[in-house]
Parts: C-alpha cells; structure tokens; sequence
C-alpha cells in the first residue's frame, strides 16, 4: 500500500456519505397543497383558523390529507391537483381578502433529513409546473396620472409666461387631455404657441369660445399615448422580474400576453404566499410636506366639518389613527429610489427603512428640506389593495387606493440622498417595504386576475422518454467502459455513479431547479467525465506497453494524465463559467450544472477512482493489469 | 481490448493544405447559411399565440397535442391549468400559414379558429375562453448576453493556454473553437432545425466539449516537445495526434453514445439537445485532429518556446 494516504480513503468515505445523504431527498415526491397566511391586520393564523379551514371542507365534501399550522401559515394537503383547486376556491370563499391563499407543493421529505439541511431539487416549470399568475395592468392609471401631470405643468408654465387663466384642468373623459381656459384670444394664441414650444407632446387646438372665456385643448399625441402605455408594460415587465429574483426562483417565465396582461409562472417556490404579496402588491412611499402636526386643532376640525384646505389631504396616522393635514405638493416617491434596506432604528428601537435616492429625487429633498428647517414633513404608504367580492356568482374586483401616514415630524436638519424612515408596524414590514421599493415601483398598477397550478410544459409522456433515453444513454456508457476497460473500467462506472450521486446532492443543497435541459446538462457531463478515466486508463496501458511494472504503471499513468486532466477541465470550466453570467434562467441553470459536474467529476474521476484501484491492486504482487 | 493500434502513424499533417482548405470552405458556407437562410427560432425566442380552452369533462394533456399534431401544431406547448379541465396552447403563428395575411401580420382570430377546429374535432366538448399574443420567453437582453459570455469564453481560454502553454496555443485553440461553433451553427441553419433554449444550450456546451479536446491533444505536443531531443514540429505533432487518437475516439464515442440514446429515443423535449451535440461532437473531434495542429504549425510552435521558463531566461541563468 504505496502511494494512497489513509486520510484520502477517509475524504473519499466522507464524500461518498455525503452524496448519498443530501442526494436523497429527491427520492420523495411533493403533495399538491394550498397555503394561507395572514395579511397585515389580519388575525394570525393559529388552531382555530385550522378547526374553521377543517370544518369548511369536510362540509363541503372535499377530501384532504392534512391540515396543519406551520409557524406563521397554514397548511392543507390533497391528493391531486383537481382536489386542491376545490380546495383553495373553499378556503378562499371562507377566508375572504384577510387572508393569502395559494397553491404549493409540499415537501415530504422526512424531518431528519430536513434537519440536516438536505432537501430536494425543485422541478421545473417544463418537468413540474408550477404556480400560474395572469396579471391585469392598468394602463388607464397611467394615462390619468400623465394628464395630471400635464395640468400641473401648464399651470405653472403660464403662472411663469404671466399669461392670465381661469382654469386649467384635466379633461374628465380620459385620453382627451387638458382644458385651459383663458380671458381673451390674444391670451390664447400666447398660451397655445408657448404650450406647443415646450411640450412636444402635446397636440394643442382651440375650442369652443363663449363670452370671454377662450378654450384651449392640449391633447397628448396618440404616438406618445401608446408610447407611454408601452413603456409602463415594459417597466411592469422589469419590476417583475426584479421582484422574482429577491425571491431566488430560478427560471421564471415571464412574459406579455395581448395588450395589456403579463403572464407569470413560478417553479418550485418555497413560499407561494409570499411570492403572491410580493408580485402583486403595489405600494410605495410618498414625502410630502406637512401641514401642521398630527391631532393639530386644525386636522381635527378639518375631520369635524369636512372642509379640507384645497392644497392639503386629510390622513390618519398609521397606528395610533390620529387626523394629520399633508400639503398636496410631492416632493419625493418612491420610484425616485435607488436603493432601500431594512434594519432597526438605533435610537428608538422601532423598526426602519433606510433609503437612498437617485441624483434627482436627491436634488429635490435637499433643496425642500434647506429651505424648510423645523417645518413638518410627512411619509404617505400608499397602497393599492384589490378587493374581491363574488356578485351574481361571478367575482367582482375593485381596486382601492389606501394612503395613510406612518411619519410626520419636523425636519431636524437638511438631508438628501440618504435617510431612514421609521414608523413602520414591525420589522416584518419593514423588509417587505424595502423589498418591494428595491425592486422597483410599478410603473402602472397591476391587479393579479387568475391564478392557479399550471402542468408541465413537456408532458408526461415526453418527460418519461426523455428520462428513458437518459437511463439508456448512461447504461450503455457503463457496459462500454466496462468492455472496453475491463477491471478499470467498471472502477470507472463506480466512480460516474458516485459522480450522479454528489452532483445531485450538490445541485440539491444550492437549490438549482431541475429542468430537461439541466438533465440533458448532467448525462453530457457523465458523458464527459468518463473522459478523465479514459485518459488515466490509456496512460496506464502505454506504460505497461513500455515495459513499466503493474504498480508502476498505475502510479505514473494517474500522474501523468493529471496535468492534462486538468488544463481540460479548467478551459472547460471557464467555458461553463461564461453560461453562468448569461440572464437568462434555462441557460444560467445549465451553465450551473456543467460547472459543478465538472468539479464533481474532477473528484470522482480522480481521487474516487484512485482510492478503490489502490485499494484493489495495493497489498497483492502483480503480473499483469485488467485494463 | 483495443480497438485502435496504438503504434498508428498517420501522416496528418501532410494532409494540412487540404484539411485547411475544407476548414475554411466550411466555415465561409456556415456564416452564409446563417446570414441568408438564417436560424429557424422557437416559440421561446419568437413569442407567439396563447389560447386558453375549456372542456367540460376532464380531458388528458397527451389527447389535446396529439388532435394538435394532426392538424400542423406538433411544436405547441400544452399545459394543464388549475385542474383537468382547462389547458393553456402555446405555439408559433406560423404554424398555421393560412392565418399569415399579406402585411405581415398575424390573423388572430383566424388562427384561433384553425385550433379550436382540429380541437373540436377530437373533443366536441372543448370551448374556447381566451386568446392572445404572447411575447418572447427570453428578452432582448439574451443577445447581449450572449455576446458577452462568448467573449468572456474565448478571453478567459486564451489566457489561460497563453499562461499554462504558449501564445500559439492559445490562438489555435480559439480559431478552431470559432470553427467548431460556427460550423454547428451553420448545419443547423442548413437543416433549418428549431433553435430554441435548449439547442443554445447545447451549442455552447458544444465550446465546452471541443475545447477539452484540443487541450488534450495541446498537452500531448507540449510533453513530447520537452522529451523529445530532436524535435522536428512536424514529427512531433503528428505523434501527438496519434497517441492520443485512441482517447480522442474513445471519448467521442462514450459521450457520443449517450446522445445517441437521447437522440433516438428521447423525444422531443432533448431531441434538439442532442442532435445539436452530436454535431458539434462530430466537428469537435475532427477538427482536434485535422485543424488545430496544422494551425499550430503554420504559427511556428518550436521546442523552445515550450521549455520551462527558468532555463531560457538568461536572467536568471546567469544567477549562481
């Protein structure tokens, strides 16, 4: 027993202990299931929520296998798909909008294993499915708020040319633009050339005129109107998937259907509820100047009678529900952001949102909170929440906006790009505001108007022949190598079935989701690892053929193969590196399985191949080799 | 068991000019099929149709494509949505050439009409309740990307040969790399196979493949230049090729065998994984034994420049 140290048997023990343990999960096969968790407000899900969700479905005749609470949700399992559709249309009839209901697949994977941290690869979308999302943007939202815009901007144009106006405002049939209204004709021409010198965009003509009141209409371009409902898609597009990839779901499918609908399919997620909040939510941070403090006389009697400054809101504080005043004007929101984290606030110990802002939205914050020292400032959540109600048997969504204030104070000292917020419920919140500001604001609202489990995209017949050709390919390699290597061809075989085993396991414990393509990837790369055994087993047939003896051979045949083994596989490696900068997921995922097959393989082919030949040939005299 | 003679002597490299000259021919006809015939994408690059069909009784996935495949739309994708009673179609427009008006266009509804006839007339019980264009799976981004992550490839090999061999290596390997992807590519335009996800895949895994091979053959040339006492480049690279012919053969064939199998039996879901793969195998091997030495050659590799550094540095020869 020459040239194999104790402790390499030990590694190759080890290694092979390994694979096998966190390979193994994969063996056990997920349940369809349908998860609930509490929205904000909400009361948390707990045992008599469970005893209700229960009672529900045994009323309604719909078999499940378990209903459980799992730390913050609540977990019910069914036999198929068809039952879990049944399943979550009670649920959610029973639960209403307080609660999150969706689809899942539950791992059965024993606890123990949990423990250790070992679980199993998530399928793809093309092998598994997975969780189906048709999301409605409204792109009327958009319009409305451009136009808005455009009011404002007229305004101040002729309040700087010194035009004289009575009116400006927003036509109240969308898409018709702006109606100014001014004194004289002479007023209007000014008016009507300065608008169409500034904005390009507007389409400007004159109205009716009555009296001394001169119409003017200044109507967006229907080029820049389908430019910009374009474009909020195309941003919807990107926050999405921005949103997705905080979640860590790997290939993703998501894509524009018609006009104005996204489609969005999700493998393998770990926690569907969440993922559903997170894509669908629309929320965002508005900075606004305060007008007085909240409970001020002033907000209270606003509240009392009604009569609200017409540059002001009335809010109520986030919390404690106190009337607060806030000044119409914005000066900062939150898709001026660049960044946003979450943390807890030193001073108070309440939890915080810590935001950077772009160069712009930078400029501005400064610019208002130097001018405007111990004056109030107030931070408006707005959110828009969809609500569902059945009518006539059919669901009825209408969407809501919820704006409340979670901070108003006075400005200690000027700031600008950085800051925190604070006033927020729970540190819980916290992270889901910082996550939903990081990802970006949508740029039109989206409302989620189907979901549901979606199939595999390949079929069951295709997968179960792709797998079949797998299984061939990969026999047909191990009776090669064993033909043609004899005794050292079927250490080889050992040594690729180990190969299987850890790349598995090492694919399992990253979390890569296992596509067709990713099981195409794994057979090219077994396919190819044999080559490192081909290369050690004709370097050991060349030294024989030289004259070396057995043991000889052996040792100088490992040797010398390692250096080319290894410049091979590192060019390989850079190669398969390159595939794993690629965005895109199917491509990113394949480039993740060659590279950890190619270091597997490098162990396997190696170290593990080295270790059983030492351990078979070591301790006897030898005539001649099986190779 | 041998099935090759390991004495082989080939003369390879006298066959140089000729091997060069089809390298080349075939490299020009690929980058004029892809130019002029182009790449025939799918449905993941192109986007297409999306329909939603419902059917009043549960129906099965395997049913819908086949009445699809009959009528033309053996590439839809079908999908099982919430249940068994409801499937997502996604396919190419062109599919259905009728539907194709003069402008360009796609005629959606007569599209929709097409499928919801073949679909009718397996299952007089499916209804269609959407229809929609769909965009592509994969963004415009996949193309800069893809330029990227090329040159990051040929970049970080070339480095690397330049460092662990020598400059020369490090161009020849790159200029058949070139080759082999290139030819693939061309072969699969020539055929007008579907590119999808999955053949992109495959052919840069076919960079991963060919390059291995070439260093194996690259690391046979090195180790005999050091021996070899009289080392004629010639003399020297065809015993490379032929020593390692045994393994480039070997190798080819085991991992050819397990495309193979993918090929003939793995339907659709791998078949243009494989078929893509055994190209590029193909081209892979060839041009480890016909191109990438003769390259190497006509760059001037000499014993020389292979020795260890230490011994032809007269900067540190001259240290005591």
């Amino acid at each position: 027993m020459s040239d194999f140290p104790r402790w390499k048997y030990a590694l190759v023990a080890l290694v092979m202990l390994f694979g096998v343990l966190y390979a193994l999960p994969n063996a056990f096969i997920p349940v369809p299931a349908v998860q609930v968790s509490a929205n904000r407000g909400a009361p948390p899900v707990d045992q008599t929520l469970r005893q209700k969700v229960e009672t529900a479905l045994q009323q309604q005749h719909i078999a499940f296998g378990q209903v459980n609470v799992q730390g913050e949700n609540l977990l019910a399992t069914f036999a198929n798909t068809d039952v879990q559709k049944s399943g979550s249309d009670a649920i959610k009839a029973l639960l209403g909008d307080q609660y999150t209901v969706a689809f899942k697949l539950q791992s059965t994977v024993p606890a123990w294993l949990g423990a250790i941290g070992a679980r199993s690869m998530p399928l793809g979308l093309d092998l598994q499915g997975g969780v189906h999302f048709l999301m409605q943007v409204d792109e009327n939202d958009v319009i409305d708020k451009q136009e808005g815009s455009y009011a404002d901007d007229i305004r101040s144009l002729l309040r700087d040319k010194k035009i004289h106006y009575e009116s400006v405002v927003r036509n109240p049939v969308r898409g018709q633009g702006v109606t100014v209204v001014l004194r004289s004709a002479d007023d209007r021409s000014k008016a009507s050339d300065d608008i169409a010198n500034e904005y390009n965009d507007l389409l400007v003509s004159n109205g009716p005129n009555t009296a001394d009141r001169y119409v003017l209409n200044a109507v967006i371009k229907p080029d820049k109107l389908r430019d910009i409902s374009r474009g909020a898609i195309t941003q919807n597009l990107q926050t999405l998937r921005n949103r997705i990839n905080v979640l860590g779901v790997s290939e993703p499918l998501i894509q524009q259907q018609g006009e104005s609908h996204i489609v969005v399919d999700l493998a393998g997620v770990q926690d569907p509820a969440e993922a559903k909040k997170l894509i669908g939510t629309v929320a965002t941070l508005e900075y606004r100047p305060g007008v007085g403090h909240p409970g001020d006389p002033d907000a209270r009697a606003a509240e009392k009678s009604g009569n609200i400054p017409p540059d002001a809101n009335l809010y109520h504080m986030r919390g404690t529900g106190e009337p607060v005043l806030v000044s119409k004007k914005v000066i900062v929101t939150g898709k001026e952001l660049v960044d946003a984290s979450s943390g807890i606030d030193q001073q108070s110990g309440t939890p915080k949102v810590d935001v950077t802002l772009n160069a712009a939205g930078a400029r501005k914050m400064s610019d208002f909170t130097n001018a405007n020292v111990g004056k109030p400032m107030a931070v408006v959540y707005v959110e828009r929440v969809t609500e569902t109600k059945m009518v006539d048997g059919k669901e009825v969504r209408t969407p809501k906006i919820t704006e409340s204030v979670i901070n108003d104070a006075n400005i200690a000292s000027p700031f600008g790009k950085q800051f925190q917020t604070t006033g927020l419920g729970s540190p819980k919140e916290a992270s889901d505001l910082a996550l939903l500001l990081k990802g970006g604001a949508f740029a039109a609202p989206v409302d989620i108007i189907e979901e549901g489990v979606i199939g595999s995209s390949l079929g069951a017949d295709n997968i179960d022949k792709g797998f079949k050709s797998v299984m061939l390919g990969l026999a047909l390699v191990l009776l090669a190598a064993a033909f043609y290597y004899k005794l050292f061809g079927l250490v080889a075989d050992i040594a690729l079935f180990f190969n299987l085993v850890i790349l598995v396991a090492v694919m399992s414990l990253i979390g890569v989701t296992l596509t067709m393509p990713g099981i195409a990837g794994i057979v090219l790369t077994l396919g190819m690892a044999i080559d490192a055994n081909v290369l050690i087993c004709e370097r050991v047939r060349e030294e024989l053929r030289n004259g070396s003896t057995p043991h000889a051979s052996i040792r100088a045949g490992y040797e010398k193969a390692w250096s080319t083994i290894l410049d091979a596989n590192v060019t390989h490696l850079i190669a398969a590196l390159a595939l794993t900068t690629m965005g895109t997921g199917a491509i990113k995922g394949f480039g993740v399985t060659l590279m950890i097959g190619i270091l597997t393989s490098l162990f396997t082919s190696v170290t593990l191949t080295h270790a059983f030949t030492a351990a078979i040939h070591g301790h006897r005299k030898l005539k001649t080799l099986s190779v | 068991m041998e099935i090759f003679n390991h004495d082989s002597n080939i003369n390879f490299l006298g066959m140089r000019k000729y091997s060069i000259a089809i390298a080349i021919f075939l490299m020009v006809a690929s980058i004029g099929m892809i130019a002029f015939k182009g790449l025939n994408y799918g449905l993941d690059f192109t986007g297409g149709v999306s329909m939603l069909v419902n059917y009043d009784k549960p129906v099965e996935i395997g049913d819908v494509r086949g009445a699809l495949a009959k009528g033309g739309f053996a590439d839809a994708v079908v999908q099982s949505l919430g249940g068994t009673r409801e499937v997502s179609i996604r396919f190419q427009a062109k599919d259905d050439p009728a539907a194709m008006q003069a402008n360009g266009t796609v005629n959606l509804d007569r599209v929709s009409a097409d499928v919801m006839k073949e679909l009718q007339a397996a299952r007089a019980d499916a209804k269609l309740k959407s229809r929609d264009f769909v965009s592509a799976e994969v963004g415009a981004e996949l193309k800069t990307d893809g330029t990227w992550a090329a040159l990051f490839v040929i970049l970080g090999i070339m480095a690397y040969l330049w460092i662990r061999f020598e400059r020369r290596f490090a161009i020849a390997a790159v200029a058949t790399e070139i080759h082999d992807v290139l030819v693939t590519l061309g072969i699969i335009a020539l055929v007008q196979r579907e590119f999808d996800m999955t053949v992109l895949a495959s052919v840069l895994a076919v960079i991963g493949y060919s390059i291995n091979d070439k260093v194996v053959v690259f690391d046979r040339i090195r180790e005999l230049f050091r021996l070899a006492r009289k080392a004629e480049p010639e003399e020297i690279l065809n015993r490379s090729i032929n020593n390692t012919l045994s393994r480039t053969i070997i190798t080819s064939l085991f991992t050819g065998i397990t495309m193979a199998a993918m090929w003939f039996i793995g339907g659709p879901a791998v078949h243009g994984f494989a078929i893509t793969m055994l190209i590029g195998i193909l081209v892979g091997t060839l041009s480890s034994i016909f191109v990438a030495s003769p390259i190497l050659l006509w760059l001037g590799v000499s014993k020389k420049d292979l020795m260890p550094v230490t011994r032809d540095n007269p900067e540190l020869a001259r240290r005591p």
